[in-house]
């Protein structure tokens, strides 16, 4: 039986892929697990392999051309089956033809006209009308109250890997993908890491707690934002980065405020644990390692890969990790579990000259900072206007996990780190 | 409240029920000069005399019918039949005639009269006399059927039976009536006919089950305990009418279930309340509804197949961790 070539769900958001390049062409002999093709999901090009024996024998999707998640994008076959329930004639389905307009994808659902005038209507095939995307060439099995949960929380069930019987998606697996981000396709040693019990405390939420969510979200939105903002004197921090870059130097490294940043913000959360927190819905998770989500712009969109426990961390180790993955978030080839799972974000936008600005948090984190630009400004000193070098940090915040006060506090500490990089060290 | 066995409490509602009203009336085997067979009439022919107890002979179909005809001009009967194996003789009178009759007289003849007795497998009685017959009955419109666990269920059970104007089947369990338990001594203390109870609280995993199953549920959820797992044990208390409201609450909040009865498996109470569960609670389901239920045999004679045929707490066990999961 011919084996369908799926547009496989790639990403845990992805809807649609675009075909980069063809890595076999048609009459190529393939086995299961070659890599077959490139696909550009929202995310990043990963890899499509084969999950069949043959022939390539025909391809639906031409170089460049998108097709939604679970489509037919080829077909492979022994060299003489018959595919001709795919649309296929001989020497027809080139494709070229089928470039930049709209996916030219054969739906196994609407033959085709050469499907419909052949004898032999391809009973025996399994219906594929309304099944979810192919995952290991067949539908996604969860139990029913695993789709319920998923449907109510907006999760894509082909992102989520199943651990119960022939891997059903039970309700584990959904609960941790929602407080976790969601799992990657491949084995992962992070995000196994991730899951340990130990790493985070769920506290059940008090009476207060629940109607100051309520209450909250009523008034906002799905998350009640508000804001913090605070001026910090980046004297210090400036100079310790050049006696660190100055060390640093004859090996060819160097860091950026950035990086400090990242790692005072981390040492900072270390001493407020109720900013490092995930909203559950019915629980807050209280996290005991920091995984900061650094915000990086790439072409059409941002992208937050993480530095994992960040406040453990040197700050060239973090600069390099963060430069490193950057580069990759450009090429969009960073892999699922390094942009899942943040406890805590921070968004930069200073380089591009601005002075502050308001982040929005990325759920279920509970809090992110916007760090405006280093601007020299006058500052009132002892009765003297002096120059300082003035940075704006604002602080999203989740009101049903952070309070103002709370919130408050950490930034305190953050200043006072940034103010005094010796303070990140005690 | 008072320590009865339930034997001792089933006697206490009998004998309350026919001080309380002259028109209940026991008959059955051995009932009145043996005290019957498992001395549940201990002491009823000295006190209410032969018209109010009556032995009858070997021949169930004929005073089961009796009853029937009795019921139907305004006595009120409770018929005792030794082990409800042997009522299967009785069935037409039970099916076609105790649970038709008010629909086929349009409503004007009811049939207020008890059938009771064991049910389920004792020790080593053989294939014929070692079945529960739960099924049997339940399985017609027009009789009720209930199962009590505990010496408190057994009595406020059977008097809401016999104060019932329907046919009601009480089934019993030769293994239950020497278990002890409280009993409320007030004599009109009922436990309404559809109504189940709790046994045992918990949040991970429902047992729910029925009869002499709810102790061997219990002796599961303690082994699962251990592990720290949380078993909630349903006791459905009556097959019919059946309270399904308490079904689908104690599965919404554990999302999985296993059914316990001593049945067989085929077209068993078991597979009644998956067809429920699957109507009513498929969205709260995290894992496929298990049965624990005897093997599809007739109970062998030895005593170590008896055994393993029989449902077991291990096999309790092993499908509350199926459900979880947790294997």
């Amino acid at each position: 039986m011919p084996t369908k070539v799926r547009m496989e769900a790639l990403s845990p958001t992805m809807e649609e892929g675009q075909v980069v390049k063809w890595l076999k062409s048609e009459g190529d002999s393939v086995t299961s697990g070659d890599i077959i093709a490139e696909i550009e999901t929202d995310k990043a090009t990963m890899e499509l392999s084969a999950r069949g024996d043959g022939v390539l024998r025909l391809i639906l999707v031409a170089e460049g051309a998108t097709a939604p998640v679970g489509d037919v994008i080829a077909v492979i076959a022994g060299p003489d089956e018959d595919i001709s329930q795919f649309g296929a004639s001989a020497g027809a389905g080139g494709p070229a033809e089928a470039a930049d307009t709209a996916p030219p994808v054969a739906a196994p659902a609407q033959p085709s006209d050469a499907a419909a005038e052949a004898p032999a209507a391809p009973t025996t095939e399994a219906p594929t009308l309304e099944g979810p995307p192919a995952v290991e060439g067949g539908r996604i099995k969860a139990s029913p109250l695993a789709k319920r949960l998923a449907a109510d929380a907006g999760l894509d069930l082909s992102a989520v890997s199943g651990s119960g019987p022939a891997g059903r998606i039970v309700k584990r697996d959904i609960e941790v993908a929602l407080t976790e981000g969601v799992a990657a396709p491949a084995p992962s040693p992070v995000p196994s890491a991730l899951t340990s019990a130990a790493d985070y405390e769920d506290l059940s939420l008090s009476q207060m707690r629940k109607t100051i969510a309520r209450r909250l979200t009523e008034s906002i939105g799905p998350v009640p934002h508000f804001f913090l903002t605070i001026d910090v004197d980046m004297g210090r921090a400036i100079e310790a980065r050049h006696s660190i870059n100055a060390m640093l130097e004859k090996e060819g490294r160097k860091i950026s405020l950035n990086d400090l940043i990242i790692r005072a913000t981390a040492a900072a959360l270390r001493r407020h644990p109720a900013c490092n927190a995930h909203w559950l819905g019915d629980a807050i998770r209280r996290f005991n390692r920091v995984h900061i989500g650094v915000a990086v712009a790439v072409e059409d969109g941002l992208i937050t890969p993480i530095v994992r426990d960040a406040d453990a961390k040197g700050v060239a180790q973090i600069g390099a990790e963060v430069r490193e993955m950057a580069g990759r978030a450009r090429e969009r080839k960073l892999k699922p579990e390094e942009y899942t799972g943040a406890t805590f974000s921070i968004s930069n936008l200073g380089m591009f000259g601005i002075h502050e600005f308001t982040a929005v948090i990325n759920p279920p984190e509970a809090g992110i900072l916007a760090i405006g630009g280093v601007e020299e400004t006058p500052v009132v000193e002892n009765g003297q206007v002096v120059v300082r070098s003035r940075m704006r940090i604002t602080m999203s915040c989740d009101h049903r996990v952070i309070d103002g006060a709370t919130g408050a506090a950490f930034l305190a500490t953050l200043r006072e780190m940034l103010e005094e990089p010796g303070a990140m060290l005690v | 409240m008072a320590e009865l066995t339930y034997r001792e409490a089933l006697n206490e509602a009998l004998a309350e029920e026919m001080d309380r009203d002259d028109s209940v009336f026991i008959l059955g085997e051995e009932v009145a000069e043996y005290d019957g067979a498992y001395k549940v009439s201990k002491g009823l022919l000295e006190r209410f005399g032969d018209k109010r107890v009556v032995d009858t002979p070997i021949s169930e179909l004929g005073f089961t019918g009796l009853g029937v005809g009795a019921a139907m001009v305004g006595l009120r009967p409770v018929v005792e039949f030794m082990t409800f194996n042997f009522s299967i003789l009785a069935l037409d009178q039970v099916i076609n005639s105790a649970a038709k009759m008010l629909h086929m007289s349009n409503g004007e003849i009811g049939v207020p009269m008890v059938f009771r007795g064991p049910t389920g497998a004792a020790l080593q009685l053989g294939a014929q006399h070692s079945q529960a017959c739960e099924t049997w009955y339940a399985h017609a419109p027009g009789v009720k059927l209930v199962t009590p666990a505990t010496p408190a269920d057994a009595k406020g059970l059977l008097k809401a039976a016999i104060r019932d104007n329907d046919p009601v089947a009480v089934m019993e369990g030769e293994l239950l009536y020497n278990v002890k338990g409280e009993v409320p001594d007030d004599d009109d203390f009922i436990v309404p006919l559809g109504v189940a109870d709790r046994k045992r609280e918990g949040d991970d995993v429902s047992i729910i089950t029925h009869g002499r199953m709810v102790h061997v549920a219990l002796q599961a959820a303690g082994q699962l305990a251990k592990e720290g797992i949380e078993a909630d044990v349903l006791d459905l208390r009556s097959l019919r009418p059946l309270d399904v409201d308490a079904i689908l609450e104690t599965v919404a909040r554990t999302n999985r279930a296993v059914y316990v009865e001593d049945g067989f498996p085929y077209v068993g109470i078991g597979a009644q309340i998956v067809s429920i569960l699957m109507e009513e609670a498929f969205d709260d389901l995290d894992a496929p509804v298990l049965r624990v239920t005897q093997a599809d045999i007739p109970m062998p004679y030895n005593k170590k197949l008896e055994a393993w045929t029989k449902p077991s707490a291990g096999r309790v066990v092993e499908a509350c961790k199926k459900v979880l999961y947790a294997d």
